[in-house]
């Protein structure tokens, strides 16, 4: 028996890495075609030629200025969605967890609309991203400080729920009173979402964030897996579940709440794409953080270049695009759980 | 590896579940932990696996608290198997049973040679090799418990806490797995078993504990612990009682009223 198995084990690990650099190499094609995509004309070559050789022409400042920053964040957001979507579904072992269940992405989202109805925003152009960070992490003090030690995951999704409510009411309430109509509808183009008109200062300001939030989630790899027999299995096992709690939801905030803090909210990323891909990872939560990263930038990046593309003046906002692919899917899912149940 | 438990007590709301237990666990011996339900087992069983703390007392392991043990080296020396067994993706059933290799294994690298055993003895102990390659989803109730009693015995511990694992399995493999605990505990493995079929408890177990709200009525040797007035009491019924060549059994045959189980 263990003479057929074996062989089957290592295989599984090949095709799984085979399926890691498939999905890294499609996310840096895609990135290449957001670059190569846009409202001008550009050559892409003369442009890069030109950058490089420190020539500030036009093609040089649109692929720097416009198409770089775009594509950048369209993987770095992608990326985070999808790797922190995956990660609340191995943490509170439901299928249906969002990154934004336990309240970071509306708090992000609430953060940064502060900033806009105050009128900072025109202050300087790093306010609204600062404004949504904070509100992510005032989310996530706000988190720990309900659960307490060894709170239980039920616990974290009242939490969310709460917050969620909160952040949203309050998004609402500055939406209700915006000083003019202008401003409201400024807010509302905000909240659904964009990758369009960032620069490079944006990549600059989530990057270092993102990073750490990237290490966070995939250093619980091996405790997911543990975590999939249940929270005593998992602990007997070895894992400190508190700890684990802590470095999820932190990494998810640094991940997501700096995402939603220079897009606005992108819905259904990291809803679908861990559920596109876990059969592909043997449905192995572990597996499926890397993958589902990478599934969320090639998701993202499709959506932005598919928008770009459309005859649609003024672009469709991302998380429209987002949704308008994710509900669709969700309804089959539904379809599905009613089969199996 | 002994385990030590003394004084445990801890109440849920209010209500006490557990007190004054005093129980020690030994290399080599089997242990059943029976009782009605509500009696306390499962509690006494996390508690025993450091998977709760006690509201008073201390568990200690080789006379040693957790905390200075350390916990990824109770994790290697102690493996758990929860109630109900629910695995929540369908995740293969060698994928599930390497699981019990994570507190051997170095983050993030891959099974070694020695794994690979553990796995592969595993899957033939609990009689599960036939459905490696299957995903859980597709397994009956009795076959995922075969799964995760491998996955319990792929840590390869010196101590095994498995709560309700007979459940859902059918007479044959009911037999073979109490005959698979009784092995391993005979080569030294010690184990604690809570059951509710007391035919089983009595003829495999080295030793009973029997549970009644919260304390320990009994605690001997199953002839001595299955006596007429500890069943009434705990359980409030009457056995059957036999024997075949020269074993003796009970058989569970009728629900006393209070006031016969009083008397």
């Amino acid at each position: 028996m263990s003479a057929v198995a074996v062989p089957t084990s290592a295989s599984e690990r090949m095709s799984y890495w085979r399926l890691v650099v498939l999905l890294a190499a499609a996310t840096l094609v895609m990135a290449a075609l957001s670059l190569a995509v846009g409202y001008a004309r550009l050559d892409l070559f003369a442009a890069l030629g030109d950058w490089l050789a420190g020539r500030r022409s036009l093609p040089a400042l649109v692929l720097v200025e416009l198409r770089l920053p775009r594509a950048i964040l369209g993987a770095l957001v992608g990326f985070s969605l999808g790797l922190a979507g995956a990660a609340m579904q191995g943490l509170l072992r439901n299928p249906l967890a969002e990154p934004g269940i336990v309240g970071i992405s509306s708090a992000a989202a609430f953060g940064a609309v502060t900033v806009f109805y105050s009128g900072f925003a025109g202050a300087f152009a790093l306010a609204l991203p600062l404004g949504g960070i904070a509100g992510a992490l005032l989310a996530v003090l706000l988190l720990f400080a309900l659960n307490g030690r060894g709170a239980g995951t039920m616990t974290l999704i009242l939490a969310g729920v709460a917050i969620n409510s909160f952040a949203g009411a309050m998004t609402s309430l500055a939406l209700n009173l915006a000083p003019n109509p202008y401003a409201a509808l400024e807010i509302v183009f905000w909240l659904m979402g964009s990758l369009a008109d960032r620069s490079l200062i944006h990549v600059w300001l989530v990057l270092p964030l993102m990073l750490v939030g990237w290490a966070l989630l995939l250093s619980c790899t091996p405790a997911l897996d543990g975590l999939t027999l249940g929270e005593d299995t998992a602990r007997s096992l070895g894992f400190d579940l508190t700890w684990l709690r802590v470095r999820l939801i932190g990494g998810a905030a640094l991940a997501v709440g700096s995402a939603v803090a220079v897009t606005g909210a992108i819905g259904f990323v990291g809803l679908v794409v861990p559920h596109l891909l876990r059969p592909l990872v043997g449905h192995r939560p572990g597996r499926l953080l890397l993958v589902s990263g990478f599934g969320g930038a090639i998701l993202l990046l499709a959506a932005d270049t598919m928008l770009r593309l459309m005859p649609i003046r003024p672009e469709l906002k991302l998380g429209v695009v987002t949704a308008l692919i994710g509900a669709p899917f969700l309804f089959s899912l539904i379809q599905r759980l009613r089969r199996e149940t | 590896m002994r385990i030590e438990a003394k004084g445990i007590a801890i109440a849920f709301d209010g209500k006490p579940i557990l007190a004054g237990i005093d129980l020690a666990l030994r290399p080599g011996e089997l242990v059943g932990l029976i009782g009605a339900n509500g009696a306390g087992k499962t509690t006494l069983l996390r508690i025993l696996a450091d998977l709760l703390p006690p509201a008073a007392g201390t568990v200690l392991y080789d006379g040693k608290p957790a905390r200075t043990l350390g916990r990824r080296t109770l994790a290697r020396r102690l493996a758990f198997l929860a109630q109900g067994g629910s695995v929540q993706w369908q995740m293969r059933a060698e994928a599930v049973v390497a699981l019990g290799r994570l507190p051997h294994r170095r983050p993030f690298a891959d099974l070694t040679e020695a794994d690979r055993t553990a796995i592969s003895d595993a899957f033939a102990a609990a009689d599960a090799s036939a459905f490696r390659e299957r995903s859980l989803d597709t397994l009956s109730g009795g076959e995922r418990m075969r799964v995760l009693l491998a996955r319990a015995l792929a840590v390869e511990a010196e101590m095994l806490l498995a709560d309700e694992p007979l459940v859902g399995l059918d007479p044959r493999h009911q037999l073979e797995a109490m005959a698979l605990f009784k092995r391993i505990a005979a080569n030294g493995t010690g184990g604690v078993v809570v059951l509710h079929d007391l035919s089983l408890a009595g003829r495999f177990c080295d030793r009973l504990v029997l549970l009644d709200d919260g304390r320990i009525l009994a605690d001997g040797p199953p002839a001595a612990v299955l006596d007429d007035g500890n069943l009434a009491r705990a359980f409030g019924i009457a056995v059957a009682r036999g024997d075949r060549n020269g074993e003796q059994f009970v058989l569970p045959w009728q629900a006393l009223t209070n006031e016969e189980a009083s008397r």
